[in-house]
Formats: C-alpha cells, sequence, structure tokens
C-alpha cells in the first residue's frame, strides 16, 4: 500500500518579472521533492527562509499546482483545494466580524453541515481546543494564542483527515507557543489526523515531530529525513533539556547551517543585483 | 489515553486585559461624563457667545450680523410660520432621493468593479475623469438637460453622492486582507458565497467610510443646486431672504441646514458603529 501523502518529484516554478530589466525570469521554488507522508503521522518541514516551504504545503492545499511531477493523496493526484486538508495560517485569517463561535460554523458551513447542528458541533471544537467560555469573543478579544486555537478549531471542524499548518505559532511568545505545542499533540493524538507542519525552529520540530524533513536552500530539495524517537513528548516533564533532544536538535542543525548560510548568499547576491 | 484526561490550559492567563480593568465607581463615572459633555460644548457656546456679542458692542455691522438671539427669533417665526418645514421638507425630499438612489446604485457597482478585473480596466479612466470633475460644475448641464424642476436636483445629488460611494467600496473590495482570501480558497468556497461570506462583510466598514462621505456631500450639493434655480428649499430660503435683505432669515435658514447636516452625520456613525462593531477599537 502507498503513502498517504506522496510528493513524486516535485517541481515547482514561477515566473517573475523583473522590476528593473522588466525581462521575465523563471524562478524555481523546490526542485525534484520526494516525500512520503504516512496516514496518521506528524512530519515537520524545516529549512532556511525562502527554501520554498509554503511552496510544498500551498501544493498540498491544492493552493497551486506542481510544474512537474505529481503531488498524490491517498494515490489520486491533487487538482484543486478540498475539504480533506485543512489549512492553518500563520496570520490566522480568522473572520474579524465573527465571534469565536461563528469563526468555527464558518468552517462547518464551508463543509455543508445542517444550520441546526452547526452552535452544538462548534461549541465542542471550541471545547477541544481548550476555549470553553469564549465563544462570545471576537477575534480583537482575543490573544493571539487563543485566536490560533480558534483557527485550529475551525480547521478540525470540517473534519479534514491532513492538517498543513503553515508555521502557525510563529508570531506567538515562547510561553503561549509551548503550550499550544502541547496542545496541538494531544489533539493530534486524539483526532488522529496527519499533520504536515512547517516551521523554522529547530526545537519546534524536534519537540512535534516524528519524523522531520530538513530542506535544502533554493530551489528547495528535501535534504534528509530524521526520524526522531523521542516517544510521548508530554510523558516527560522537560523534555527539552534532555540529551536526547540535544542530540537531535545538534543533528537537525548541522544538516541546517550549511543551507543557511547558503540561502544568505544567495539573499546578498538577489540584492546586490 | 490519558492525553485525553489532561486539564485543560490555564486560558485565563490570556485572558484579555480589558476585563481586569475595574469600571470606577458610578460618581465618579457621572462627573466624568459631565465633564466630557462641558468640554464638547464649551467651544459652541463661545461661538455664540461672540456672535451675540460682538453686533452688540459694535464690534462688527449689526444689520449683516445680527446677534444670534435676533436670528434664533426670526427662525422662531419661521419655524411657526410653517415656512421652515416647507423648506426642509423640500430639501430633505430631494437630499435623501439623491443619497439614497446613490446607495442603491454605488454598492453593487462598486463590488463589481473593485472584483472584476477586466470591469476596472473598462471603467477605470471614466471614473478617474468624472470623479475629478466638480459636481457643481456640471449643474448647468443637468439644468439644460433635465430642465430646473426636481429631477435636475435630485440628479446632481445622486451624481455628486455617487462618487464617494463608489470609490470606497472599489478599495474596500480591493483592501480585503489576502489571508481571508486565501481561507476562502483553502476551504473551497464557491464565487458567490466567496462574496456572501467574506467580501462583503468584510468591505462594510470602508463602504461606510463613502456613505458617511456622500451624506455631507449630499446637502452640500443641494443647497448649492437651490440657490440656482429652485421655488423651495433652505438653498432658496437662504437665497431669497439674502436678496430680501432679510438678514436674520437669511442665517436662521444656514443654522438650520448646518443642524441637519450634523444631525445625518451622527445617525450615519450610529449606523456605521452598528455594523462595525466587531472592529478593533481605534487605539488599543
Amino acid at each position: 500500500m502507498s503513502a498517504h501523502i506522496v510528493f513524486r518529484d516535485v517541481t515547482k516554478r514561477f515566473v517573475v518579472r523583473d522590476r528593473a530589466s522588466r525581462r521575465r525570469t523563471e524562478f524555481t521554488a523546490v526542485r525534484g521533492v520526494d516525500l512520503d507522508v504516512e496516514r496518521g503521522e506528524f512530519l515537520v518541514l524545516v529549512g532556511p527562509s525562502g527554501c520554498g516551504k509554503s511552496t510544498l504545503l500551498d501544493l498540498l492545499g491544492g493552493l497551486t499546482e506542481p510544474s512537474e511531477g505529481q503531488v498524490l493523496l491517498d494515490g489520486a493526484p491533487i487538482t484543486g483545494p478540498g475539504l480533506d486538508r485543512g489549512v492553518v495560517f500563520q496570520q490566522y485569517a480568522l473572520l474579524p466580524w465573527r465571534t469565536a463561535q461563528g469563526n468555527v460554523e464558518f468552517g462547518l458551513e464551508a463543509a455543508g453541515v445542517p444550520r441546526r447542528e452547526r452552535p452544538d458541533k462548534a461549541r465542542g471544537f471550541l471545547d477541544l481546543v481548550g476555549l470553553s467560555g469564549f465563544e462570545d469573543r471576537h477575534p480583537h478579544q482575543l490573544s493571539g494564542g487563543m485566536r490560533q486555537r480558534v483557527a485550529i478549531a475551525r480547521s478540525l471542524a470540517y473534519d479534514p483527515t491532513v492538517l498543513l499548518m503553515d508555521e502557525p505559532f510563529a508570531a506567538l511568545d515562547a510561553q503561549t507557543r509551548e503550550s499550544l505545542q502541547d496542545e496541538l499533540l494531544r489533539i493530534w493524538r486524539r483526532t488522529g489526523k496527519t499533520v504536515v507542519f512547517i516551521t523554522h525552529s529547530i526545537d519546534e520540530a524536534v519537540y512535534l515531530g516524528q519524523r522531520v524533513a530538513v530542506l535544502t536552500s533554493r530551489p528547495g530539495r528535501v535534504k534528509e529525513v530524521v526520524p526522531i524517537g523521542l516517544g510521548d513528548r508530554t510523558e516527560q516533564a522537560d523534555l527539552r533539556s534532555s540529551p536526547e533532544f540535544a542530540r537531535y536538535r545538534h543533528r537537525i542543525w548541522e544538516l541546517l547551517h550549511d543551507e543557511v548560510s547558503r540561502a544568505q548568499q544567495q539573499e546578498k547576491e538577489v540584492a546586490a543585483v | 489515553m490519558t492525553a485525553l484526561l489532561e486539564a485543560r490550559p490555564a486560558v485565563d492567563e490570556e485572558r484579555p486585559t480589558r476585563d481586569r480593568v475595574k469600571r470606577p465607581s458610578l460618581p465618579r463615572r457621572v462627573a466624568d461624563a459631565l465633564l466630557t459633555a462641558v468640554g464638547k460644548v464649551a467651544a459652541i457656546a463661545v461661538l455664540l457667545a461672540v456672535w451675540e456679542t460682538a453686533p452688540r458692542l459694535g464690534l462688527v455691522d449689526a444689520t449683516f450680523l445680527p446677534p444670534f438671539s435676533t436670528v434664533v427669533d426670526a427662525w422662531w417665526r419661521l419655524a411657526t410660520s410653517g415656512q421652515l418645514l416647507d423648506n426642509t421638507g423640500a430639501s430633505l425630499a430631494r437630499s435623501l432621493s439623491g443619497f439614497g438612489l446613490a446607495v442603491a446604485v454605488a454598492v453593487p457597482l462598486g463590488l463589481l468593479i473593485g472584483w472584476y478585473k477586466p470591469v476596472a480596466t473598462l471603467l477605470g479612466p471614466l471614473l478617474e475623469v468624472f470623479r475629478n470633475t466638480a459636481a457643481l460644475a456640471l449643474l448647468p448641464v443637468f439644468v439644460l438637460l433635465l430642465g430646473i424642476g426636481e429631477t435636475s436636483k435630485i440628479a446632481i445629488v445622486f451624481y455628486a453622492c455617487t462618487w464617494p460611494i463608489l470609490l470606497n467600496t472599489i478599495s474596500a473590495v480591493r483592501g480585503v486582507d489576502p489571508t481571508l482570501l486565501r481561507l476562502a480558497k483553502s476551504v473551497d468556497l464557491s464565487g458567490f458565497r466567496l462574496f456572501q461570506k467574506v467580501i462583503l462583510p468584510a468591505s462594510v466598514p470602508t463602504v461606510f467610510t463613502g456613505i458617511r462621505l456622500a451624506g455631507a456631500v449630499s446637502i452640500l450639493v443641494l443647497v448649492a443646486a437651490e440657490m440656482v434655480g429652485a421655488k423651495a428649499g433652505l438653498g432658496y430660503l437662504i437665497n431669497a431672504s439674502q436678496f430680501n435683505f432679510a438678514i436674520p432669515q437669511m442665517y436662521a435658514g444656514i443654522i438650520t441646514i448646518s443642524a441637519i447636516g450634523v444631525v445625518f452625520n451622527q445617525v450615519l456613525v450610529a449606523l456605521e458603529r452598528r455594523f462595525t462593531s466587531w472592529r478593533v477599537p481605534v487605539g488599543s
């Protein structure tokens, strides 16, 4: 049986117009990406900035199509967006005119859940992310961490098999981030979703991922997939300080280090032109 | 499975600070409100006091600027004779019809132009020309084409009100947060539902700004139009009073217009608040 999600030799190119010379140039975001994700797996993608992490997520979400190769979901190529994949954005993307409850109901509406069932279901999902009692708050009355909880509840509401998370905790302060990481692991275990999670934080990658895929600098390829054998993260009190954690952390740091300096070199060259 | 039974996280830590701020005591609040009210009224009171005393002290010619009390007296006589009501009624009917028509036409049109790129490209240059042409400069054209009756007056108000609403609606649609559009795309919303559930509600605040601007414009343009050729209306009243040297009546007409302007704007502001209560309060 083939994997749940399969990237097969995926290349994505964009045509960009150079502002100074007005020439159209081709820009390769990712090249020849091969990656398998098993059903129910928690996979983290890390890479230097501009390496095409978000492009991979857009391809999975069906927001864009590969120039070459294929992205398969349960053996079938992805042709467009769909409710079998839920996207969680870094900027939360909450509808500011709706309450927390209304935002979760938005997910239910998209899935075609009958009107009468929506309020109860929405309350259930808010409860799942620990937001009981905050149903009637508007996004501007919620903290960043709570907003992201609402966004996660909304994605869960239409019951996707895959959660695609694009640096969802990057804008949060350290304490909130850690509590949301634990929360996410809890929800993941409870719901059995497949999670594809993008981050630029090595700590976050090691803490969350069953496997961590390290990408190269642009054009992005999968440099190495590191399995993380840390078991249940919430069992251990201060896992982040343990020697095993440090070992994984260092391993990924090594893999990333060269790529980051190369990415910075690329940025300088672009700026110099 | 133990994870399932885990305690809920302490969300209380993240509770917004708004709740922590204790409301001050009742007498304190009343005193604060009174102080604010006094502050708001002070400037107007000073203006009226100067208006009252300057002509009496002979600082200005009382013939051309009669004391405020004289103007109030004239206003009261106009009001009791029914003249004021008739003229105000005539003005409001014109102004509100033109304004209402503009809202009914410009909002849907703006949504269309804002959303469909080809429509925008097609109509863009035309809009640019018209919005930069002062509405009152076109008044003679309206009179020529539509006569000096009600039609031309309502038409000029309609025309002048259209631009602020149209332009604000277009920029409202263009300015919808791109992450919300990505969200809508990711859940595969159809075109109509995208409009209904995302674009329309997101546009409301900016559209309302346009409507509020149009409210002010509707009165401004109407009064000018009524000064040119009309047999009723507040603009007519002001102009005719000046011709007949009924100066206090002229000022009575002017303060009526500014009062209507203020009330109209307050009504629109209240409506705007009602529809955009979800917005982040300014200054927080």
